[in-house]
């Protein structure tokens, strides 16, 4: 069966489909990733998103439900150049095909995503439409050009859990503000015997600090921060009452809640391949990267917190820091997955933060 | 951290002559490391014993000594240059050992030389087992058991304790050799034996055997400040138990999730920064194909084969970066000079497929033993890039150049399920070729798992090749080939050759066919991060998908065809022709765009020509190119017979040939045509005929009388060559060697009797410059390729010399040559004699471009681009001899291939040449010979079994060998014949006669040169050859002309005492 990508340009691109049928709309983003599509399908920052890999062989493993990121796929669209049908791997549970089918997501495979990727690289991301079947590409054109935004999009609460639960562990408490967090977050506090509190992003500021935990951290999540301003103003009464530790959509969040501004980046970070220094120790790690946003250097003039890492490809802003407050961020991934583990030592320095605040 | 300011000076040591398992990558590393040292503004001092390199090009190194690799000549140069640092980790497994023997000699500390980049701690405790074992407990990084034996008694006490299989590997080799898996305890003993013989320091490792698990290669950079990246991983098709050298290996992996990817990495950036490495390193892991469960196989601390291929299937220079490295910079502070924006410190993210297919030389060693275990059998090396894992294995099967352009392997089809099984299960070089018979048998993938434990997911890919065959069967069939099939057929990387076997097309037609469907390929950019920055890299491959990101220029340009995998008798020289075309196009302010799909090479490094193309050098694939590009012509003769070979399909498609004629190459390699040029020239050559029955040999041969050369015609070059010295013989060749039909004759000629001279010339049409004359030491008979030869010719009339060059200038007039041309001589009874005229640079051309000083291929070029000599100053006729004397001696790597005979002959058998040079012949042949590796103690013992037809001649030399003191053992015959003429010997039994017979004493370490002449045949199980290859197992000298062997008791004779050669770099050769 057919299916086709139309963009908001009028690009169209014409392939097989498979996984779900159907037709979803979202902003077309590419992922350079050569290895980890489950952990990217599953990774609840993608909602809203329409994914495409740039290697070109999608599947060769197949799928294995450990590896998940959380609960489900979040991805409007699914874009590859060929997709294996037949997988090996000793864990393998079932072909990518079947997933996507159980998900509800639409794929498409057969195009010539290389092409798709260097337009969207000029063209930075652009909105787009995913049908299956025989659909009239000029339709599917104007529904592209049509569609919402990814801004103003209520995507947090679609991923984000709606009641409090706790992840019992014998160190500290952590507060997990949960914007649509990656499992991998959890499990890297878990495995620092942190006992984890995960709240719905709408928790106000007193339920949190009745918890009375060590300290909190901002999980990433999908779409603009600028769409969740709640988040934002209950983190401005947090902070300087509790160690502070954002990632991803959290750090956009903390940078907005200490006064810098935030702005859409052409067409994102989305790889496990990108280099961020810390500026602190002068060392390079390389990094797992998924975001469109980024905190706008400028911005933080006269503010009290300063640039603590950076992306040695384009020189944008992965991590900062309070100048006086156990508060800091990265808008990379430190709990990989996908992606190198290099930099799992951000989650130890948010320990040695909550240790300081004991003595 | 900045370039450090206490290094001004720096030497480099190359890695000497090519040898199975150390081939032209460290040339392409050397140059690379060379270039970006000089672009810090350092002074580069290059130590490299072989000539037919770039990096030995006086443009790459401020001082270039050829010389031998040893400790003694390399402690010489560095007291004579006194550099303040030494980069070792560039030249390979040689370079590496000889810095550790320079440190331990002392002479580092002495002239106050610091190694530089990777410490020296680090060398040995990556390469010495021990010290790496213990390393990797320390980090708890697992590796199999094991224990690091002297003595066969520990090893058989701990085969007692763990079993078998298990597995024994020599500390310090290249390729594993003298290693290898042992199932049974009696080849356990003689593998351990073998091993420790081979080992430098005499240890061996005995390993639990992983047979079978996943085999995993990272490429690991890491910098002085602790910053680490991996470049690539890549994973062999052929599971643990082959070598990673004879593995089909694809990069990325293509089997391992996200976790598995992960856990191997970081085991790699563990590994590299407690080694402490400064540099690049390849780190090599086993990986449970049903757990989580790995071991750490070996860690090369140095760059290596699979660092040029990563380099080349990422486009990330990691010789280029470690150099830089190694002069204090850090990651981040150089430059990635794909995007020019970005820097080295990142991991390419490639959008692609690319696989790398080895290159065996059994086409070459019909008798070779073509099992593939655990030491390494490839000369060379293929690699493929493509949008499908299939497009890229097929594209790498057509580069490979073994008349095969599919996954079909003829006669196949007529091996019997047992056989196929068998042979599945061993794994020979033809493994993936039988893979897809029993896959075209029906036999599931399942199944062939089974029996070859490659990965399901490879085996499925193959098998969609052979169902889209089947597809296109019956659609043949049926009558209803639609182009949306033959697109999918291109999509899979068929080739338009065997898409015509199948639909009965002519291959002409299905590419028109394509054309007119519009079924073509587009090309995309090999750009280090899928697309995700703009990247300025020329550097391609084809595929067939919707946008082709090729923007030709409106300049003039000129394509350059390079010569493909590295293979006996077409090997690194030709690369290095490829590249100085390029480089002479360019300053002629021509866009060069060159084809080639070695990744080891020059050639293929995106920064030598305008454009690379990474593609199958098949017309099919060079015409797609010449479409898109439309350069003004094409030149052939930098390429080998690779590129020679594809003139007459690219003129027939209408492609301009520059240089000689498609016409006039035809004329000098059709036999018939030729023989009739030299009979109008009035040349003579050996009287000889093309014999299409074995009737016609018979009767050719009784005419011309016997010894006669005997070999197929020329498609097949010097392949299956030899000579017979009468009719048995003759007839065995027929039945046994060679089948004679109509379509394939038989070429029978006299064999002549002489010293063989060749000569190399560059004409513009009208004025021919001749270099210089070679002669080879060994007389006609042994291939030119494995002669040592000389320049200038010591023993040459004037006279000769005189005739030499009239046969040349007449010949090259005749051929109309516009470049290069080499001919071979043969001097019988004062008589000279054509023996081959190739139209086209040969072998030699580098080593006489070096000692002459003459840029031969550079001329050539411009020549073929319309210059002259005259204009380029240089007259017609022989060059003014050099007064210093350039020796060019052949190396083998027959330490590698078990059951090949070594004897030499007329078959080129060498795979790698040293040169040595000096103002005295004597010195000059003196450091070829330890150079070439012939380093037997100046006394002991000689074991001599000679040939009845050669006893006359031998005595002398071995009387020779006498007088400077050696012991002379010999076999009956001989020592009989010795006795006579006075000599003192021993005798020895022969095999046959019994124990303690010849091969037992080599065993024993009793022998230090073995002289041994050819007897008739060629069966495995006649002495000489046991003797042969005893030798060459055990790691003893062992000379089969007597040629070689008069003009080493010469040497020896000559310089037993002196020993203060002066050695002068390259630049200084002709002050
Ligand atoms: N323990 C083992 N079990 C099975 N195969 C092995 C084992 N160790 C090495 N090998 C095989 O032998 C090959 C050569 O071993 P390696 O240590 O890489 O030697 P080299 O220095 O020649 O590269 C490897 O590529 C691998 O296929
Ligand atoms: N008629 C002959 N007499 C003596 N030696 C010969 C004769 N023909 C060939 N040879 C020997 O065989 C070698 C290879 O022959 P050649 O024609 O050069 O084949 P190739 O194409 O492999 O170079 C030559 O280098 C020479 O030593
Ligand atoms: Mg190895
Ligand atoms: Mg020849």
């Amino acid at each position: 069966m057919q299916a086709i990508l139309a963009l908001e340009d009028g690009a169209v691109f014409t392939g097989e489909a498979f996984g779900a049928k159907g037709e979803n709309w979202g902003e077309v983003v590419f992922n350079t990733g050569m290895t980890g599509y489950q952990e990217v399908l599953t990774d609840p920052s993608y909602c809203g998103q329409i994914v495409v890999m740039t290697y070109p062989l999608i599947g060769n493993y197949g799928i294995m439900k450990e590896d998940f990121e959380s609960k489900k796929s979040y991805v409007r669209g699914f874009v590859v150049r060929e997709e294996c049908r037949q997988p090996s791997n000793w864990r393998l549970s079932e072909t990518i095909d079947s997933f996507l089918k159980k998900e509800n997501v639409i794929g498409l495979a057969g195009i010539d995503t290389r092409s798709l990727t260097r337009r969207l690289r000029s063209h930075g991301t652009m909105r787009g439409v995913l049908g299956t079947g025989n659909t009239d590409s000029r339709v599917l054109v104007e529904r592209a050009k049509n569609c919402p935004q990814l801004t103003g999009q209520e995507l947090v609460p679609i991923v984000a859990t709606t009641e409090i639960y706790t992840l019992p562990g014998t160190g500290y408490r952590v507060v997990l503000m949960d914007f649509g967090a990656k499992l991998n977050i959890i499990r890297c506090l878990q495995e620092r015997n942190c006992e984890v509190v995960v709240v719905p992003p709408t928790t106000t500021a007193g339920e949190i600090l009745s918890l009375n935990p060590q300290g909190i951290v901002l999980s990433n999540g999908p779409g603009d921060p600028t769409d969740v301003p709640y988040a934002i103003k209950t983190l401005q009464e947090l902070i300087g009452k509790k160690p502070v530790l954002g990632i991803c959509l959290g750090h956009q969040i903390l940078g907005l809640a200490l006064g810098a501004r935030t702005y859409k980046l052409k067409f994102g970070h989305r790889g496990a391949n990108h280099p961020v220094k810390d500026l602190v120790t002068g060392r390079v790690y390389i990094s797992s990267h998924n975001h469109g946003f980024s905190v706008d250097e400028e911005s933080m003039k006269g503010l009290d917190i300063y640039v603590s890492h950076r992306n040695l490809n384009d020189g944008t802003v992965e991590g900062i820091k309070h100048k006086f407050l156990p508060v800091f961020s990265v808008q990379y991934h430190p709990e990989a997955s996908p992606g190198p583990m290099d930099s799992e030592y951000i989650f130890d320095e948010f320990l040695e933060k909550m240790a300081g605040e004991g003595r | 951290m900045p370039l450090r300011k206490d290094i001004k000076k720096v030497m480099v040591i190359g890695s000497g002559p090519i040898i199975i398992g150390q081939a032209a990558e460290f040339d392409y590393a050397g140059t690379q490391a060379c270039r970006s040292l000089r672009e810090e503004g350092l002074e580069v001092v290059l130590i490299n014993s072989n000539p037919a390199t770039i990096m030995t090009d006086t443009n790459m190194a401020d001082r270039v000594y050829i010389e031998p690799l040893t400790l003694e000549f390399v402690s010489r140069v560095i007291r004579q240059e006194k550099p303040d640092g030494l980069l070792p980790t560039l030249g390979g497994q040689v370079g590496l050992n000889l810095a550790l023997q320079l440190a331990q000699s002392g002479v580092l500390e002495e002239e106050g030389v610091v190694l530089l980049g990777t410490p020296l701690e680090a060398i040995k405790r990556a390469e010495d087992r021990e010290a790496f074992k213990e390393m990797m407990q320390s980090i708890d990084e697992p590796i199999p058991e094991s224990v690091i034996v002297s003595t066969l008694e520990d090893a058989e006490a701990f085969a007692a304790e763990i079993g078998l299989p298990l597995i024994v590997r020599p500390a310090y080799t290249l390729g594993g050799t003298g290693g290898g898996i042992a199932y049974s305890m009696e080849d356990f003993r003689t593998t351990v034996i073998r091993g420790l013989k081979h080992s430098i320091i005499n240890q061996a490792l005995i390993e639990q055997c992983v047979v079978g698990w996943k085999e995993i290669e990272y490429e690991v950079m890491r910098d002085g400040a602790n910053n680490c990246i991996t470049v690539c991983n890549m994973e062999n098709i052929d599971p643990m138990g082959i070598h990673t050298g004879d593995s089909i290996v694809v990069a990325p992996s293509q089997t391992l999730s996200d976790k598995e990817y992960q856990l191997l990495r970081t085991a790699s950036l563990k590994i590299i920064r407690a080694l402490g490495i400064e540099g690049g390193c390849n780190v090599q892991f086993a990986l449970d194909p049903n757990s989580f469960h790995y071991y750490v196989i070996e860690v090369n601390p140095r760059v290596s084969r699979s660092s040029a291929l990563a380099s080349k299937a990422t486009g990330y220079p990691i010789a280029k970066v470690a150099a830089k490295i190694a002069m204090g910079l850090t990651l981040d502070e150089i430059e990635n000079t794909v995007t020019g924006k970005t820097y080295a410190c990142f991991e390419p993210a490639l959008d692609y497929v690319v696989l790398k297919y080895p290159r065996w030389p059994f086409d070459k060693f019909a008798q070779g033993d073509r099992v593939l275990g655990t030491q390494m059998k490839a000369t060379g090396e293929v690699m493929a890039i493509n949008r499908t894992f299939e497009g890229a294995l097929l594209k790498a099967v057509r580069s490979l150049e073994i008349g095969i352009d599919h996954l079909f392997l003829p006669g196949a089809e007529e091996l019997s399920r047992e056989k196929l099984e068998e042979r599945l299960r061993r794994a020979d070089d033809e493994r993936l070729f039988l893979v897809a018979e029993a896959l075209r048998r029906g036999i599931t993938c399942e199944r062939l798992h089974e029996i070859t434990k490659i990965d399901l997911f490879f085996l499925n890919k193959i098998r969609n090749i052979l169902l889209l065959e089947e597809k296109i069967h019956s659609a043949v069939e049926k009558e209803d080939i639609i182009p949306e099939l033959i697109d999918k057929a291109k999509k899979m990387g068929f080739s338009d050759t065997y898409l015509s076997k199948l639909t009965g097309m002519s291959a002409v037609e299905v590419r028109s066919y394509r054309m007119e469907n519009g079924i073509i390929p587009t090309f995309k950019m090999v750009d280090t991060c899928a697309a995700e920055f703009e990247a300025v890299t020329p550097y391609y491959y084809s595929t067939y998908d919707q946008e082709d990101e090729v923007k030709p220029t409106s300049r003039r340009k000129v394509m350059v065809l390079g010569s493909g995998p590295i293979r006996i008798g077409q090997g690194i020289e030709f690369d290095y022709c490829s590249v100085h075309s390029v480089w002479a196009l360019r300053e002629e302010g021509f866009e060069a765009i060159i084809v080639n799909n070695n990744p080891e090479t020059v050639s293929t490094d995106f920064d030598t020509a305008d454009r690379l193309y990474f593609e199958p050098l098949v017309a099919e694939n060079v015409l797609n190119i010449l479409d898109r590009e439309r350069p003004e012509g094409v030149i052939v003769q930098f390429g080998g017979q690779t590129a020679i070979n594809l003139a007459k399909p690219l003129e027939e498609a209408g492609i301009k040939i520059l240089g000689t004629s498609v016409e006039d190459i035809d004329r000098a390699e059709d036999r018939e045509r030729f023989d009739r040029l030299l009979i109008e020239l009035g040349i003579p050559k050996p009287p000889g005929r093309t014999a299409f029955s074995v009737e016609e040999a018979v009767k050719i041969a009784s005419e011309i009388d016997f010894p006669v050369v005997v070999r197929p015609s020329y498609v097949l070059g010097g392949r299956a060559m030899e000579i017979v010295y009468n009719n048995d013989e003759l007839l065995n060749y027929m039945a046994t060697a060679v089948k004679v039909t109509p379509e394939y004759p038989v070429l029978v000629d006299k064999y002549l009797f002489g010293n063989e001279l060749e000569v190399d010339a560059i004409s513009d049409g009208a004025d021919i410059l001749i270099p210089g004359i070679m002669e080879h030491i060994e007389r006609a008979g042994v291939h030119s390729g494995d002669s040592i030869a000389v320049y200038p010719p010591q023993s040459l009339s004037r006279e000769t010399k005189e005739l030499v060059v009239e046969y040349t200038l007449r010949l090259a007039r005749a051929l109309n040559v516009k470049g290069l041309i080499n001919i071979q001589y043969v001097l019988h009874e004062d008589r000279i004699y054509v023996l081959e005229v190739n139209p086209r640079s040969s072998r030699t051309v580098p080593y006489l471009s070096k000692i002459t000083g003459i840029p031969m291929v550079n001329l050539a070029t411009k020549l073929v681009m319309g210059k002259t000599l005259k204009e380029l100053g240089y007259s017609s006729g022989l060059y003014p001899e050099s007064n210093f004397i350039g020796v060019k001696a052949p190396v083998f790597s027959f330490a590698k291939l078990l059951q090949v005979d070594i004897s030499l002959g007329p078959e080129m058998k060498s795979t790698g040449e040293v040169m040595g040079v000096d103002k005295d012949f004597k010195v000059a042949l003196y450091k070829a010979m330890v150079a070439a590796g012939y380093m037997f103690t100046k006394t002991g013992t000689v074991l001599a079994t000679i040939a009845d037809r050669d006893k006359k001649e031998a005595m002398p030399i071995i009387k020779g060998l006498a007088e400077l003191g050696y012991k002379i053992f010999a076999t009956s015959g001989t020592a009989a014949a010795l006795k006579e003429a006075g000599l003192e010997v021993e005798a020895v039994k022969k095999v046959h006669e019994g124990s303690s017979h010849i091969v037992d004493l080599i065993r024993a370490n009793k022998i230090n040169l073995v002289i041994n002449t050819l007897t008739r045949g060629k069966a495995p199980e006649r002495d000489g050859f046991q003797i042969r290859r005893a030798a060459v197992e055990y790691g003893v000298p062992c000379l089969t002309s007597l040629d070689t062997i008069r003009a080493i008791v010469n040497v020896l004779a000559e310089n037993r005492e002196k020993e203060d050669y002066n050695l002068i770099p390259l630049q200084e050769y002709l002050g």
